[in-house]
């Protein structure tokens, strides 16, 4: 039966967005089991086995509890905010490249990537950038002084430290040549990962993409300590967990980003060693296939450590206080994302790349 | 296809440029400015410029909209408190408003919109790569310039936000 490219591509989509709801799903699981580990807890064990169907059990619960919407709300835009949250996070997914090509029998060559842009990451850094609104919206048209706070400090957290993400990404930029994801993976599987060019670069990267996130140390939007719960004080039911659901979203998105730019996306050591024994042994399709495999499997790998690193870091570091955040973003990070343009351009004019 | 995105965008640009000015709430006014910028991104994708649509979107929607937000959230404006204007504001307002209407129907009356020339129109003329070129040999200058003027202003904000000897407070 024959299946035409753009078919197999349709699938591709469905299966990125199957993916990234279902790695956001464990998310909540693994979040729990980390800091359980960290605070030696046992965790969640009642629902399932090891308690795997814990997120199900949380998502019935959400699903049955009261829709609340408080007195003077802004009834659309209530609704609109946890939506747009949802939607903001989960278009990031579809640029990301998560695996080389796959060579079928009669010539059909499919990319496991969504959609392949030529100004990727780009698109990355517009749609985290709008994935403040949700916050904002919900935030104000809950009608609720706490709401309202944790909202405006999204919105100044969020547009601070855009600056000096953009900064490391244009050194990136500076030694890739392209703002193609894919084209910039490709460059890594040919030759060494971006970390070793761009190690102070991704300092900077992390840090902004725990503070775009709200992670802790950087959830101030939602410090409870202040703020009652921040942004979504007022939200319960369902609305509730599409805020908690993006959250965990993004901080897949954030992990398979940083992956892809500074830690070779799909590439792993020795895979053009493991090409060449293959291709003696077993032919040019089943060598490229099989490679292509191992390196979705060690990109996956690689995400998930970040993710448990965001964990990681969630349950070991306090929260920021506001006016450090806003100095550590504006004074520290965005000088030495300027100083790690001037190095780039120095090294590149000195000793090529 | 192209043609039916194109009347659909415009419909919904024009439709949300005119909420901008009509809402009543401030708030609403804004995002709806922001829906305007996504239907003008929308016709830069149908133009094949991709780089301008990302752009348009990651400048304006992404960073000025928040901050215009952000304002606007603080001064909490809404229907009942807003103060009534003197008649002189709302005279001055209108003759500000005619003459910009003025200047730009000046602007665009000899305008004339050609279509392209299919046999020599380039669809690959608004890709990254191709920009790149153009603003980097032919307006090498005033590009440069600009970045110098947009360094500044941040250095700058960065010079107010640092603490001064002897102002720390706790």
């Amino acid at each position: 039966m024959e299946i035409p490219v753009l078919a197999w591509q349709g699938l591709v989509i469905l299966a990125v967005f199957g993916i990234t709801l279902l790695i956001a799903t464990y998310s909540t699981y693994a979040e729990r089991v980390v800091a359980a580990f960290l605070q030696d807890r046992v965790g969640p064990d009642r629902a399932g086995p090891y308690g795997l169907l814990q997120p199900l059990a949380d998502a019935v619960k959400l699903f049955t509890k009261e829709e609340f919407f408080p007195s003077g709300a802004n009834r659309w835009l209530f609704v609109f905010g946890p939506c747009l949250a949802m939607t903001t996070a989960l278009m990031a997914s579809a640029v990301i490249p998560f695996g080389n090509t796959l060579i079928f029998g009669n010539g059909t060559e499919i990319r496991l990537q969504a959609i392949e842009v030529n100004i990727g990451m780009l698109y990355v850094f517009g749609v985290v950038s709008l994935g403040v609104y949700g916050i904002m919206i919900g935030g104000w048209a809950s009608n609720n002084k706490f709401s309202l706070l944790g909202a405006v400090r999204a919105a100044a957290q969020a547009v601070s430290y855009e600056l000096a993400m953009g900064m490391a990404l244009v050194a990136l930029l500076m030694v890739t040549g392209t703002l193609s994801l894919r084209e910039i993976a490709l460059q890594q599987y040919n030759g060494l990962w971006n970390i070793v060019y761009q190690p102070l670069g991704f300092i900077i990267f992390i840090v902004c993409a725990f503070a775009e996130t709200n992670r802790t140390p950087f959830d101030l939007p939602e410090c409870e300590t202040e703020l009652v719960g921040g942004y979504h004080t007022e939200y319960s039911s369902m609305k509730m967990g599409l805020y908690l659901f993006a959250e965990y979203i993004n901080v897949f998105v954030a992990s398979a980003v940083m992956s892809t730019l500074y830690f070779g996306g799909f590439s792993f050591p020795g895979e053009h060693l493991l090409y060449d024994v293959l291709l003696k042994s077993q032919g040019e399709l089943f060598a490229h296939n099989t490679v292509t495999i191992l390196g979705t499997i060690t990109l996956f790998a690689k995400i998930f450590f970040f993710i448990f690193f965001f964990m990681w870091v969630r349950w070991t570091l306090p929260r920021f206080r506001y006016d450090q955040l806003m100095r550590l973003g504006w004074t520290m990070l965005f000088p030495i994302a300027i100083v790690n343009i001037l190095l780039t351009g120095a090294f590149i004019l000195f000793f090529g790349k | 296809m192209g043609t039916s995105l194109f009347y659909f965008l415009t419909f919904v640009a024009l439709l949300s440029a005119l909420g901008v000015v009509f809402a009543k709430n401030p708030i609403h006014s804004v995002l709806f400015l922001i829906l305007t910028f996504f239907a003008i991104s929308g016709h830069y994708l149908l133009l094949n410029a991709q780089f301008l649509a990302a752009v348009n979107i990651i400048v304006y929607a992404g960073a000025i909209m928040v901050l215009f937000l952000f304002v606007v959230m603080f001064l909490n404006l809404n229907a009942e408190t807003e103060p009534n204007k003197p008649a002189l504001a709302k005279i001055t307002a209108a003759i500000a408003g005619g003459l910009l209407l003025f200047v730009l129907i000046a602007a665009l009356r000899n305008v004339n919109p050609a279509g392209a020339d299919l046999a020599t129109f380039d669809s690959q003329i608004g890709m990254v790569n191709r920009l790149g070129l153009v603003l980097y040999q032919q307006y090498l200058l005033p590009f440069e310039l600009a970045s110098v003027l947009f360094l500044v202003a941040m250095v700058g904000s960065v010079m107010l936000g640092k603490r001064e000897t002897g102002e720390r407070n706790f």
